[in-house]
C-alpha cells in the first residue's frame, strides 16, 4: 500500500491581485522506501506541494484542500497538536539553505537533541549519545567535538549534513528534501548525494525529492513527477521519463539542458528554447496550462484542459497530442 | 598574431581583514593569488571553480571595481589596472558586465528606456536625441524584448527578461569584452537556454569576447572556447574546451567534471568524490593548494607549489604529477 496518497491537492493563496492557484488539483502517491522526484521550474508549485504535505502553508492567506493520506491518516483533518507529533518524527524535511534553517544561537548537538527529546522522549544524556551517533552516520568527522559547535562554525556541506542528521534522527517514514543540494558546490553536492543514497539504503525512508536539476533526478530518483503552473503534467519511472518524455513541456525541459560531453560527441547544437513564460496563476486558465508556450497547441488545447492519460507502462501525461506507446518527438 | 584583447599578468587581490583592537590588520584573504591568462577578440574564456575560488574577484578586478594588490590588467595593449581616471573612463566603455542577479543589478526606480540610455549618454555615443531613441529601440530588438517594454520598470519583468535588460545595458556601451559573472546561474532551465542562445548569437553578431564566470560546467562546455579552472585563488588548469572536457589533466578538474550529475538515469559513471571541504583562503595550504583533498597527493605536493606548465599544445596544468617523466 502507498505510504502517502495525495488526492486533488489544491493550495491557493489569496493575494491582492486575485487568488493564486499555486497548486491546482495535484494527485500522486509515494510507496514505502521509494524515491519520488518532483521536477519543475520556479513557480510550478513543487515547493508549495511539499509545504502543504507538512501543513506549513500559512492559513490564511493560504488554503489547502484535497486529501493527504499518510499511513492511514488524513493529514488535513488532524489537529495542530496531532500534526506536530508527525512533523520531524514520521515526516521530516530538509531545506535548501542550511544556514537559514538551522538556529544560529543553538549548538548543533542541541538542535539534534531537541527533536529526539520531544518525539522519542529520550532524556538529555541518551539524546546526546544519539546525536553523536547521527553525526557519525552522516559522515561528520570528530562528532564529539562538533556537537558542541554552532552552525556558523561549519561549512555549507557540513551544515547540510547536520540538517540530514536532524531529519533522520527519529527514523522518519518519509523524508521531504526540498532542493537539498542546490546551494552547494558540485564536489560537495556529490558528497551529499552519495550520503543520501547510502542512508536511504540503511534507513529505508521514502524520499520526496524536490529539484529543478535533472542531473540530480537521474542520479537518485526512481519515479518522477513533472509539474508546470501548479499542475502535474507528466509522471513516469525515471528511466522511462528520460528515454521517452511524452509531454511537450518535459521534452522542452530535457532539450534545454546541455549535456556534459556533448562537445566531444559532436552533438553540441543550439539549446532548445521553450519560448514565452509561465502563465500568471492568479488568472483562471482554461484549457491546457502549457498551451501558450507549446509548439503543438491547437484550439482544442486552448479550450479543453487535457486529463492525465496513460501513455505507456506506469507513464501518464496530460496532453491531447502526446503519442501513446511510441516515442513522441 | 595580433595581441590579445585582454591580458592578465600575475593578478593578485588580497583583501585585508581587520582584526583585533583598533582594527589593526593582521590577516588577508588571498582571494586571487597570482592569476595570468589572455582572451582573444571574439573568444569566450570561461572561469570555473567552486565558491570562494576567486573567479568573481578576477572578473571584478578586470572591471576595476576595486584596486588590485599587484599584477597587470592589459586591455588592447594598454594597462588599465593603474590607468588615470580620465583614460579609464574610455576603457570602461570597452569592458562591460552582466551580473548574476537580475533583481538587484537593475535600478528599480528607472524605466528600461533610461537604464539603456544611461551608458549611451555617459559615453557620448549618440549623435542626437533621435539617434539615442534609435539605439535604444535597436537594443530591445537585439535582446528580443518588445519595444513597448521600454516604458516599464524592472519589477514588471520576469527573471529571464530582466537578464535580457542587463545584457542590453551592457551592449549599449558597444563593448569589446563582456564579463558575465554567473549571468545565467539564477535562471530557470528553459529561460537559461534562451539567454545562453542569445549570448551566443550576440557574440557572433558583434564579435564580442566573453569572460564567462560560472560554476555550471555543462553550460560552460556548451558556450566556451577555452576554460580556466580555478582553485583557491589560483588557476590549476587552462585548456581549449576539447582538452578540458575530453582529457582533463589536473586531479581537481577531473574531480570537478566527474562530480556533475548527468541527466541520464543509470549512466555508468564513477565519480571521484573529494573528501573534505575547500580550505579557507585566509590561510591556504602550503605547497599545492589542492593537496589536502587530492587523491594522488605525494610528499612534494605538501612542500612545493606547482606552477602552470605546458602539457599540450594549448593546455597548461599546475600539478607535480603531470611533471613526472612517466606521463
Amino acid at each position: 500500500m502507498a505510504l502517502l496518497e495525495v488526492e486533488n491537492l489544491q493550495t491557493h493563496f489569496r493575494t491582492p491581485g486575485g487568488i493564486n492557484r499555486a497548486v491546482d488539483g495535484v494527485s500522486f502517491h509515494v510507496n514505502e522506501g521509494e524515491t519520488l522526484a518532483i521536477v519543475g521550474e520556479s513557480g510550478c508549485g513543487k515547493s508549495v506541494t511539499s509545504m502543504s504535505l507538512m501543513r506549513l502553508v500559512p492559513e490564511p492567506p493560504g488554503r489547502i484542500a484535497g486529501r493527504i493520506r499518510f499511513a492511514g491518516k488524513d493529514l488535513l483533518k488532524l489537529s495542530d497538536r496531532e500534526m506536530r507529533a508527525i512533523r520531524g518524527n514520521d515526516i521530516s524535511m530538509i531545506f535548501q539553505e542550511p544556514m537559514t534553517s538551522l538556529n544560529p544561537v543553538l549548538t548543533v548537538g542541541r538542535q539534534i537533541r531537541e527533536t529526539l527529546m520531544i518525539h522519542q522522549g529520550l532524556d538529555k544524556q541518551a539524546a546526546e549519545t544519539h546525536a553523536i551517533e547521527m553525526l557519525t552516520l552522516v559522515g561528520i568527522p570528530e562528532p564529539k567535538r562538533r556537537v558542541r559547535e554552532y552552525p556558523h562554525q561549519l561549512s555549507g556541506g557540513m551544515r547540510q549534513r547536520v540538517m540530514i542528521a536532524i531529519a533522520l534522527a527519529c527514523n522518519p517514514k518519509l523524508l521531504i528534501a526540498d532542493e537539498p543540494t542546490t546551494a552547494l558546490d558540485v564536489t560537495i553536492q556529490a558528497q551529499i548525494l552519495k550520503l543520501m543514497l547510502d542512508l536511504k539504503r540503511r534507513v529505508g525512508a521514502a524520499i520526496i525529492l524536490i529539484t529543478h536539476d535533472l542531473g540530480v533526478v537521474a542520479e537518485i530518483a526512481e519515479r518522477v513527477m513533472v509539474m508546470y503552473a501548479g499542475r502535474k503534467v507528466e509522471e513516469a519511472p525515471v528511466a522511462e521519463l528520460f528515454r521517452s518524455p511524452r509531454h511537450p513541456y518535459t521534452q522542452g525541459l530535457l532539450g534545454a539542458v546541455p549535456r556534459l560531453g556533448s562537445s566531444l560527441a559532436g552533438t553540441a547544437t543550439r539549446l532548445a528554447e521553450i519560448p514565452g513564460q509561465v502563465p500568471d496563476l492568479r488568472k483562471p486558465i482554461t484549457g491546457c496550462v502549457f498551451a501558450g508556450r507549446c509548439a503543438l497547441a491547437t484550439d482544442l488545447c486552448r479550450q479543453y484542459a487535457p486529463g492525465l492519460e496513460e501513455k505507456g507502462p506506469r507513464h501518464i501525461a496530460a496532453c491531447h497530442y502526446a503519442a501513446k506507446g511510441a516515442v513522441a518527438a | 598574431m595580433s595581441p590579445p584583447l585582454l591580458q592578465v599578468n600575475d593578478l593578485k587581490k588580497h583583501f585585508p581583514i581587520n582584526k583585533g583592537l583598533f582594527g589593526r590588520q593582521t590577516e588577508f584573504v588571498y582571494a586571487v593569488d597570482g592569476v595570468s591568462f589572455e582572451i582573444a577578440r571574439g573568444e569566450t574564456l570561461s572561469l570555473v571553480g567552486e565558491s570562494g575560488c576567486g573567479k568573481s574577484t578576477v572578473g571584478r578586478a578586470i572591471l576595476r571595481l576595486f584596486e588590485i594588490t599587484s599584477g597587470q590588467v592589459i586591455l588592447d595593449g594598454q594597462r588599465i589596472d593603474d590607468a588615470h581616471p580620465s583614460t579609464m573612463r574610455q576603457m570602461r566603455r570597452r569592458v562591460q558586465v552582466v551580473f548574476q542577479d537580475p533583481f538587484s543589478s537593475l535600478n528599480p526606480r528607472m524605466r528600461v528606456r533610461d537604464i539603456l540610455a544611461e551608458p549611451i549618454r555617459n559615453f557620448g555615443l549618440a549623435k542626437s536625441k533621435e539617434d539615442l531613441e534609435v539605439r535604444v529601440t535597436e537594443l530591445m530588438d537585439t535582446v528580443r524584448l518588445p519595444r513597448e517594454a521600454l516604458n516599464r520598470r524592472p519589477h514588471e519583468f520576469s527573471g529571464g527578461q530582466r537578464q535580457r535588460i542587463g545584457i542590453a545595458r551592457a551592449l549599449a556601451a558597444e563593448p569589446e569584452l563582456i564579463v558575465c559573472d554567473e549571468a545565467v546561474s539564477a535562471l530557470d532551465v528553459s529561460v537559461k537556454a534562451q539567454v545562453v542562445n542569445l549570448l551566443q548569437d550576440l557574440q557572433q553578431k558583434f564579435g564580442l569576447a566573453l569572460l564567462f564566470i560560472s560554476h555550471d560546467l555543462a553550460i560552460v562546455e556548451h558556450m566556451t572556447h577555452r576554460v580556466a579552472v580555478m582553485y583557491l585563488g589560483k588557476i590549476v588548469e587552462v585548456a581549449p574546451r576539447r582538452e578540458i572536457f575530453a582529457a582533463p589533466r589536473h586531479p581537481y578538474t577531473k574531480a570537478l567534471l566527474s562530480a556533475v550529475p548527468l541527466p541520464e538515469p543509470g549512466a555508468q559513471r564513477n565519480p571521484i568524490i573529494l573528501g573534505g571541504d575547500v580550505p579557507s583562503p585566509i590561510n591556504p595550504p602550503k605547497g599545492c593548494r589542492f593537496h589536502t583533498r587530492c587523491p594522488y597527493v605525494f610528499d612534494r605536493c605538501r612542500t612545493e607549489e606547482p606552477t602552470l606548465r605546458a602539457a599540450g599544445d594549448e593546455q597548461w596544468v599546475a600539478c607535480h604529477l603531470d611533471a613526472l617523466p612517466t606521463r
